[in-house]
C-alpha cells in the first residue's frame, strides 16, 4: 500500500443554488480541484452521490460526470452510502491511489436538492423502508429518537441541543461557502418551530444544493502538484443494524464509534492525538452522539462539549469550523468530501478566520442513514 | 343447537358532540339533543374503517370463544362502508385474524342491516354443519352528508359474533326475517353520502319492518314482550327504538341497557349488534333477549337468544361496550372532525 | 406502494409475525432468515404479544407529503414481552403524551393509501394503555 495525500481541492458554494443542474455543481467543483493541483488527467474518478434518481431523476452518474468534465473514457463510479456517500467514494478513491492502481484520482460529491422532489420522503430512503418508513418516520423523526434516548439515558437536556447549533452556526458565520451566515442564539434555537420533537428547525440541516471534489496522489508524488499536500493517514468504515429498533441502545452510534477505532488503529493515533475534526452533525444531537462515539468526549458527556467551548473554535478539540452541516449545508452526497476539504484546508492553515493554530491531524466522520454506515479518515500536515 | 361462542365489539375513541355540529350550522343544539336523543357519536380516526373496526372486534370474539382462530370456517362481514368497491374487506380482516385460509368469505351490504344478515347466514351454516365455526361482524363507518340530520347520528364501530354448536355463550332460539322494496335511503356507486326519504324512513320503513319482525318472531317462539329481560331495536336515532320498543310493550329496563345510540350514535351495520354486545357484557345466564335489526331498502333480522351460565365467565376477556364508551375519549371539533372524515379538499 | 411488496410483509404487519432463533433465544421481528446474534439459520416463526412498552419516541410534524393530513403524529419503538422491538405510530392519544416508558397495545390500523386510487396499506400502531 502507497501513502495518499489530497494535493487539491475545490467546491461550490452551499445552499439553494437556482441557477445550478447536478452536473453544473460536480463541474465547478471539479474544474476548481482540477486547477488547485495543476492535475492534467485523471486515472479514476469516484461520485459519491446519494439519490440523483430521486432527486432529479439522473441515476449512472459516473460517467455523466466525466463527460461533462471532458473526460469520457475514464474509469469512473458513483459511490452511494446515503448521507456517507461522499466518505464512502473518498475511501475507495484512497485505495484506488493506495493501490497502485492509479496516480492521480479524483473524489467528488454531489448532490442537487431543491429541484421540486418530497426531499422528505427522498431522504426517508435511507431509512428502514418496510419497517421504520412504512410507519411514517422521517429523518428527522429518527435523529428524534436517538435525541429522546439519549436525553432518557445521560439527562441530555435540549438547551445542550440548542448549544449546538448556536456553535455550529458561530463558526459558519465564517465560511464563505456555508448557506448560512448567521449566528443565533440559544433562545432563537429552542424557540424555533419544532420538527420532531424534540428536534427544532435550528437543530436540523438544511435542503442543500452543493459539490465538493478532491485530488489524490501518492503522497511521494504529491510535491509535483503542491507544496502542501495532506497525508490521509487511515481510514475505518463500519456499520451497524440498519433500523433504530434493532440497535442495541438507540442512544449510541455503533458504527461510528467502529470505524473510528478502525481509523484509530489503522493510524496508531488516539482521539487526543486530532487537533481538528468535522463530525456528521446533520442534527444537532448527531454531534453530540457523534463526539462520544469517535471518542472525543466519554460515553454521555457529549452534552455538555459545545456549551463548555471545549468544540468550539479555541477550544481543546475546535469541531465543524466549516460550520458543520448545520450552518455550511448539506447537500447530501457530497458531505464527505467537503468535510475533506475542510480539513485540507485546516491542516494547510488556509482555514482563515477559522483556522485552528498549528492544526497538524484532522478527522472527518460521515455517516449514512440514522447512523448505519459510518466512515471515519484521519488526516495529516506533511 | 347452535349459538354465540364469542362475541367482540369496537367503537372508536374519538368522539364529536351534537352540540358541536349543531353549532357549526346555525342550529339550536338543545332540539337536535331533544329530537333525536343523540348526546354525542363515535368518529373513526383517519387510520379506522370498517376493517381496522372488524379486525378489532373480531379478536375480542376470539378471545372470548377460546378457540383456535383457524377452525373458523366461514367469515362474513357486513357493511354500507366497505373500504374498496371491489376487494373483499373480508379477506383482509381474516389474515388479521388468522382465521383463514380453509375458509369461506364474503362482504355483505344491506344499508344498516348487513351485519345481522351476516350473523344469520354464519349461524346458519354452522347449523347446517357445513362448517365447525363461522363469524359474522356488522361494523360501519357511516356516511352521513354535512348539514343533514344523519350528520348526528353516523358514526363508527362495529361488533364480532362467532357462532358454534359447543360451550355456547348464548344459545339461538329462533330468527325471522322480514324484507321488502321499499326504497327509504340509498346511495349510488360513486356516491360519497347516502340519500333518504325524510320522514318515508319512518313509518313504511323503520316501523313496518322493525315491529313486524319482532312481532313474527314472538308469534314464532310464543314469547311475549314481558318474557325478555333485554331489547335491542336498531338505533338510526336516538328516537326510532324507544317509540317502536313502547308500541311493541317493552319497558325501560328491557331496552335501556342495550341502547347505547345518545353516546355512540348510529353505527349503521354495527348498531344493533354492538347494542347486543352491550347486553352480553351484563347478562345473567338464562336471561331472554331480543334483537331486531333494521336496513333500508328494506328488511328487519330478528333473533330470540338466552344467555347461558358460560357467558358470565367469558366476558372479562375482551374489553366491554361501556368501557370503550365511557372509557378514554377525545372530543373533536368540527374542524378536527372534517379533517378525519376527510371533508376537507385537498391535491392529490 | 406496489401491491406485490406489501402483500410480501401481510404476515408481519397483520399478525406480528416475528422469529425466535432456536440457538441464542433472540427475537426478531419482522420474521429474518439469519440470526442478528449468532447467525444461526435456525429462526423459528413467533407471533407477538399486542402489547409493549415505549423505548423511545418522537412527534412527526413535518410529515412526508402522503401524511399530511396525519400530521403531526407520535411515533416510537416499542419493545414487546418477547424482547422485540419494532417502530410504529402512536394514535389515540395527544402525540406529546407519548414518552418513553409509557405502556401501550397495538392495534389493526390503516397504515397509509396508495393515493386516491391505490392500495390501502395496513399494519398496526401502538395505542395508550389508559
Amino acid at each position: 500500500m502507497r501513502d495518499v495525500a489530497i494535493v487539491g481541492a475545490g467546491m461550490t458554494r452551499f445552499g439553494e443554488l437556482w441557477e445550478s443542474s447536478l452536473r453544473d455543481l460536480f463541474v465547478e467543483a471539479a474544474v476548481e480541484a482540477l486547477t488547485s493541483a495543476g492535475a492534467d488527467h485523471l486515472d479514476d474518478l469516484y461520485v459519491g452521490n446519494m439519490s440523483g434518481g430521486q432527486f432529479v431523476g439522473q441515476e449512472h452518474l459516473a460517467p455523466l460526470m466525466a463527460d461533462h468534465l471532458g473526460m469520457a473514457g475514464i474509469p469512473a463510479t458513483r459511490v452511494e452510502s446515503a448521507c456517507a456517500s461522499g466518505g464512502a467514494a473518498l475511501r475507495l478513491g484512497y485505495m484506488s491511489v493506495a493501490s497502485g492502481m492509479s496516480d492521480v484520482a479524483m473524489v467528488a460529491g454531489v448532490e442537487k436538492m431543491t429541484d421540486g422532489a418530497d426531499v422528505t420522503n427522498v431522504l426517508a430512503t435511507a431509512a428502514d423502508q418496510e419497517n421504520e418508513v412504512y410507519h411514517g418516520i422521517t429523518f428527522p423523526g429518527l435523529y428524534a429518537m436517538i435525541a429522546r434516548a439519549h436525553m432518557a439515558k445521560y439527562g441530555t437536556t435540549d438547551e445542550d441541543l440548542a448549544w449546538v447549533s448556536v456553535k455550529s452556526h458561530h463558526h459558519g458565520s465564517m465560511n464563505a461557502k456555508a448557506q448560512f451566515h448567521r449566528e443565533v442564539t440559544v433562545e432563537e434555537v429552542m424557540s424555533s418551530t419544532m420538527v420532531a420533537d424534540p428536534l427544532t428547525l435550528l437543530e436540523c440541516s438544511p435542503v442543500s444544493d452543493g459539490a465538493a471534489a478532491v485530488i489524490l496522489v501518492p503522497l511521494d508524488q504529491a510535491k509535483k502538484y503542491t507544496d502542501r499536500p495532506v497525508r490521509i493517514r487511515g481510514v475505518g468504515q463500519a456499520t451497524s443494524a440498519m433500523a433504530l429498533a434493532d440497535r442495541r441502545d438507540p442512544a449510541a452510534l455503533d458504527a461510528v464509534a467502529k470505524a473510528a477505532e478502525r481509523a484509530y488503529k489503522a493510524t496508531g493515533l488516539a482521539p487526543k492525538d486530532i487537533d481538528v475534526a468535522e463530525v456528521h452533525d446533520c442534527f444537532a444531537i448527531a454531534e453530540i452522539a457523534c463526539i462520544e462515539a469517535v471518542g472525543f468526549a466519554c460515553e454521555g458527556e457529549g452534552k455538555d462539549a459545545a456549551r463548555s467551548g471545549m468544540t468550539a473554535l479555541g477550544g481543546k478539540i475546535p469541531v465543524n469550523t466549516s460550520g458543520g452541516l448545520k450552518s455550511k449545508g448539506h447537500p447530501v452526497g457530497a458531505s464527505g468530501v467537503a468535510q475533506a476539504i475542510e480539513i485540507f484546508e485546516q491542516l494547510r492553515g488556509e482555514a482563515g478566520e477559522r483556522q485552528v493554530e498549528g492544526a497538524h491531524t484532522g478527522l472527518t466522520q460521515n455517516m449514512g442513514g440514522s447512523g448505519a454506515s459510518s466512515l471515519v479518515h484521519i488526516f495529516e500536515r506533511v | 343447537m347452535a349459538g354465540i361462542v364469542g362475541y367482540g365489539a369496537y367503537i372508536p375513541r374519538n368522539r364529536i358532540t351534537s352540540e358541536e355540529i349543531a353549532k357549526q350550522w346555525g342550529k339550536d343544539p338543545g332540539s337536535i339533543q331533544r329530537g333525536l336523543l343523540l348526546k354525542e357519536k363515535s368518529v373513526p380516526g383517519l387510520d379506522e374503517d370498517t376493517i381496522t373496526i372488524s379486525v378489532a372486534a373480531g379478536r375480542g370474539a376470539l378471545e372470548r370463544a377460546g378457540i383456535e382462530p383457524g377452525r373458523v370456517g366461514a367469515l362474513y362481514i357486513g357493511s354500507e362502508s366497505h373500504p374498496y368497491a371491489v376487494k373483499p374487506s373480508g379477506t383482509i380482516v381474516s389474515e388479521a385474524l388468522g382465521v383463514g385460509p380453509d375458509l369461506h368469505v364474503a362482504d355483505f351490504e344491506f344499508a344498516c342491516k348487513a351485519g345481522t344478515e351476516a350473523m344469520f347466514v354464519a349461524l346458519g351454516l354452522v347449523e347446517a354443519g357445513r362448517v365447525e365455526y363461522a363469524m359474522g361482524i356488522g361494523a360501519d363507518t357511516s356516511q352521513g352528508a354535512p348539514n343533514d340530520a344523519l350528520e348526528y347520528s353516523a358514526s363508527a364501530g362495529g361488533a364480532a359474533y362467532i357462532f358454534g354448536k359447543e360451550h355456547l355463550l348464548v344459545d339461538v332460539l329462533e330468527t325471522y326475517s322480514f324484507t321488502t322494496d321499499t326504497p327509504d335511503f340509498w346511495r349510488r356507486e360513486g356516491e360519497f353520502y347516502p340519500r333518504h326519504g325524510g320522514r318515508f324512513t319512518g313509518e313504511p320503513a323503520y316501523f313496518k319492518h322493525v315491529m313486524t319482525a319482532t312481532e313474527r318472531i314472538l308469534e314464532k317462539t310464543g314469547f311475549k314482550p314481558k318474557d325478555f329481560r333485554y331489547v335491542v331495536l336498531h338505533m338510526p336515532n336516538g328516537k326510532f327504538p324507544l317509540s317502536a320498543a313502547k308500541q311493541l310493550g317493552f319497558t325501560k329496563e328491557q331496552w335501556e341497557t342495550g341502547w347505547i345510540v345518545p353516546q355512540m350514535g348510529n353505527t349503521y351495520s354495527g348498531s344493533s349488534p354492538t347494542g347486543l354486545a352491550a347486553i352480553l357484557d351484563v347478562a345473567d345466564p338464562d336471561d331472554l333477549i331480543l334483537i331486531t335489526s333494521f336496513g333500508s331498502g328494506a328488511g328487519s333480522d330478528s333473533f330470540v337468544l338466552r344467555a347461558t351460565e358460560l357467558l358470565p365467565e367469558r366476558r372479562d376477556r375482551a374489553p366491554t361496550v361501556r368501557q370503550m364508551l365511557d372509557g378514554t375519549r377525545r372530543y373533536l371539533t368540527y374542524g378536527q372532525y372534517a379533517k378525519y372524515r376527510e371533508k376537507i379538499i385537498v391535491n392529490d | 406502494m406496489p401491491s406485490p411488496r406489501y402483500w410480501r410483509e401481510v404476515p408481519n404487519r397483520y399478525r406480528l409475525e416475528g422469529a425466535k432463533c432456536a440457538d441464542c433465544g433472540k427475537v426478531t421481528f419482522p420474521a429474518r432468515h439469519v440470526c442478528p446474534d449468532c447467525r444461526s439459520a435456525n429462526m423459528e416463526a413467533m407471533a407477538l404479544s399486542r402489547s409493549g412498552k415505549v423505548v423511545t419516541s418522537t412527534v412527526v410534524r413535518t410529515p412526508p407529503d402522503d401524511l399530511l393530513m396525519e400530521s403531526p403524529y407520535a411515533v416510537a419503538v416499542v419493545e414487546t414481552p418477547e424482547g422485540a422491538r419494532l417502530m410504529v405510530q402512536v394514535a389515540d392519544c395527544d402525540p406529546e403524551e407519548v414518552l418513553p416508558g409509557m405502556e401501550v397495545s397495538l392495534e389493526f390500523r390503516l397504515i397509509r393509501k396508495e393515493g386516491h386510487g391505490g392500495i390501502r396499506c395496513y399494519g398496526h400502531k401502538a395505542v395508550p394503555v389508559v
